[in-house]
């Protein structure tokens, strides 16, 4: 299970500052599957607050950023799947209005080489059984940059069914939003909240003892939530799950 | 411009409260937030299981959505055909350019009918242009004659949802409606002791009223006929009993050819209500001598749907079918119901036609309500790519906040021209992130947790903790293992 493969990881500005253990875990899954990793230390952000908040030029500065940035990169991997969706759903529009011909050929150059990590893992390493062993009880709560932007579809089951020692639980309404949403969260925290609280219903329902997702600003929201519900429940990013081995549980890698 | 507010009970987005605040009054209503979950329930149930049974689901929306798309490409020829057409055929059309030329014309064809009583079949454009508190002003009585809409006026209450408008209300509450407005004390809350107590009220209409207002579905460019679809059959009559019908269509109802139909009605009533086909389907062009009424005018409504047309990204929104899918299907609508997007067309669809009606001068905090989930674009049976919508608008709405001088109070809007500083070198936000690592550690816990922020970030806390900063940023950590293994 050795890949000869470069990869260079977008962390997102979120996990760089918050949850940097995500992306430890990226780093030592991806190290342990034989890929060899970059990090560019000029990453910033990829603009997806500024352009869901309605600052089209602004975001258009950070997007011509990241393209500047990794033009020349064989390929870029990124644990988050709404950045993921902003770059390939959002860059294009920004690019029409704003940018010029250069950008927009670089751009479409670089856009088929940067994946979310289950893609990555799936799709061009072609591996779901990554030698992971997790003895726990689980539920996946699948965002919805996830389901309906990038249509990840079974990638990150089959991840999960390899995993040994893992349970799997069915969360119902799983395509339903947990009502994170960037700035939404904020701007209409009440709604928001009540859009928290029946995910949260659906997700305590299951009996897990994690809840995991790839994406971890919905865990950020969920997480905040169970903490201050006292739910006996945790959450962790994706990446954190398939990182840990019998030699190496996930809280060595915390 | 400011205006008093009207008195009678109408969704206007003029005098509305902004959508967080709206939400609110709606999420303190626990009866209310369970009668429209229960209700959007049920439907989504029955659309997911005939939707699931169609194996050709997404080629007809493929279909209908060019179909809407190649319209409004070529709007104003299929338009005047559809005016010569119907005007062979008897009917007379009639063009509005807003809501208040509309109101007159309809005012004065009434009059012109001596009419002092209309019925009405179930119409959202009317509800636009608020026509019902004006023709009340002018000595005209309204009656709904759409159950839910007899509900509602009757109650005096407020739509909260385009296809089934008094969801928001239980059967305990119709019984109380009912019982109070049509004298009937000893009414039980039975479906049909209360079905027969509208249908003794409306019948009485019926037979007494000669004069009728619809909206339309449909205008078939190539026959010039009017389609309305139903439930009740209660439209059947209004199009059947009287002398005089006015319809009131939106210009971007019209279909170029007969056969369209077949793909949009496949489509409509499967989104709409979760059945293969509804119940009614009317369809009538012109007048027929002996038949029905012998009098036919059509309103053609403008009200910014030119205005929309003229934009590229905005322009989608009006291949909208009203089917109310995307309501149905929207996680903040379950929540909110209606009537908090304070517009007579709610949930996503309303988030982005109730802005543009508006030319963006009222309801500007409606492309806001949606966390962007794009459920709504999932299930549009016309590909509305609402989500690209909500973003155009928000683009726009922060292009006005540019210009005001409030938006240096906006904690969020600071923020925001902040973040995008720091985000241009890497340098200033690392910086940001060692400054912010040591000033959130006046907030933190023992525990290592956030439980209260003040300002903006009290918007989280409210109902959500917050793990304290890492003492490590990943980059650091990088940087710290790269020069290790050196």
């Amino acid at each position: 299970m050795i890949f000869a493969m470069r990869a260079s990881l977008f962390i997102t500005c979120y996990n760089d500052t918050l949850y940097p253990e995500t992306g430890r875990a990226v780093v030592a899954l991806l190290e342990r599957l034989g890929v060899q990793l970059d990090f560019h230390p000029k990453q910033t952000c990829c603009g997806q607050m500024h352009a869901n908040t309605g600052f089209r030029g602004e975001a258009y500065s950070q997007a011509k950023r990241f393209v500047q940035l990794y033009r020349d990169t064989e390929t870029v991997v990124v644990p988050s799947s709404s950045c993921v969706a902003m770059i390939r759903d959002q860059y294009p529009g920004l690019f029409e209005e704003l940018g010029n011909e250069k950008l927009r050929n670089d751009f479409a150059a670089l856009v088929p080489r940067v994946f979310e990590l289950s893609e990555f893992l799936i799709d061009q390493l072609g591996v779901d059984d990554v030698g992971a062993y997790f003895p726990h009880r689980v539920v996946y709560h699948a965002s919805c940059h996830g389901v309906r932007a990038l249509h990840l579809g079974e990638r990150p089951y089959r991840l999960l069914a390899k995993v040994r020692g893992l349970s799997l639980a069915t969360l119902p309404n799983v395509e339903r939003c947990c009502g994170f949403g960037g700035t939404f969260s904020v701007k209409n925290a009440e709604v928001s909240s009540a859009m928290m609280a029946a995910k949260l219903q659906d997700v305590v329902s299951t009996g897990a003892e994690y809840c995991t997702a790839l994406d971890n600003s919905c865990l950020m929201h969920l997480g905040g939530a169970m903490h201050r519900q006292y739910a006996a429940m945790k959450t962790i990013h994706l990446a954190q799950i398939l990182a840990a081995t019998e030699s190496c549980p996930v809280e060595a890698l915390a | 411009m400011t205006q008093p507010a009207p008195s009678h009970v109408i969704l206007d987005p003029r005098f509305a409260p902004p959508f967080p605040q709206g939400a609110l009054n709606v999420l303190r209503n626990p009866q209310l937030r369970k009668n429209v979950a229960h209700a959007i329930d049920v439907i989504q149930s029955k659309r997911g299981k005939l939707v699931a049974e169609k194996t050709d689901w997404q080629e007809l929306r493929t279909a209908a959505s060019a179909l809407r798309a190649h319209v409004l490409e070529n709007l104003d020829t299929y338009l005047e055909e559809f005016e010569a057409r119907c005007t062979a055929a008897g009917g007379q059309v009639h063009w509005a350019a807003d809501a208040a030329q509309a109101r007159q014309i309809i005012l004065g064809l009434l009059r012109q009918e001596g009419a002092r009583e209309v019925i009405k079949i179930k119409t959202m454009t009317s509800a636009e242009i608020q026509l019902n508190p004006f023709l009340e002003a002018h000595g005209i009585k309204t009656y709904e004659t759409d159950l839910a809409e007899i509900i509602l006026q009757l109650g005096d209450e407020e739509p909260s949802h385009i296809v089934v408008p008094a969801l928001h209300v239980n059967r305990a509450q119709v019984r109380e409606i009912f019982a109070r407005r049509m004298g009937l004390e000893h009414l039980s809350d039975d479906p049909q002791a209360l079905t027969a107590a509208a249908r003794t009220y409306l019948r009485q209409k019926f037979l007494t009223i000669p004069t009728a207002i619809s909206g339309a579905n449909f205008l078939v460019a190539e026959t010039g006929a009017v389609a309305v679809v139903e439930s009740e059959g209660n439209g059947r009559m209004c199009l059947t009993l009287p002398r005089a019908m006015i319809t009131l269509a939106g210009i971007e109802k019209v279909l170029p050819r007969f056969d369209d139909l077949e793909v949009m009605l496949q489509l409509l009533a499967r989104s709409a209500t979760g059945e293969r086909m509804n119940p009614y389907t009317s369809l009538w062009t012109g007048i027929t001598p002996g038949d029905g009424p012998q009098r036919f005018h059509v309103v053609l409504l403008d009200n910014g749907r030119s205005a929309m047309l003229r934009r590229p990204v905005e322009r989608q929104t009006l291949k909208c079918i009203r089917c109310a899918a995307c309501m149905n299907a929207c996680p903040v609508y379950r929540q909110t119901g209606g009537h908090a997007y304070g517009s007579v067309y709610p949930g996503p669809i309303g988030a982005i036609l109730t802005p543009q009606l508006m030319h963006l001068h009222h309801a500007q905090t409606l492309p806001y309500a949606s966390s962007l989930c794009g459920a709504c674009y999932e299930v549009c049976p016309v590909k509305i790519n609402i989500p690209q919508v909500l973003l155009e608008l928000r683009a726009q709405v922060t292009n006005q906040e540019r210009h005001q001088v409030a938006r240096f109070l906006d904690p969020m809007y600071l923020g925001l021209c902040v973040a995008n500083l720091l985000f241009a070198r890497a340098w200033r936000f690392h910086l940001a992130q060692r400054l912010g690592r040591i000033g959130i550690r006046l907030f933190t816990r023992k525990d290592g947790w956030i439980h209260s922020l003040p300002g903006i970030g009290g918007k989280w806390t409210q109902t959500r903790d917050l793990r304290g900063f890492p003492g490590q940023t990943f980059h650091e950590w990088w940087a710290a293992r790269d020069k290790e293994a050196k």
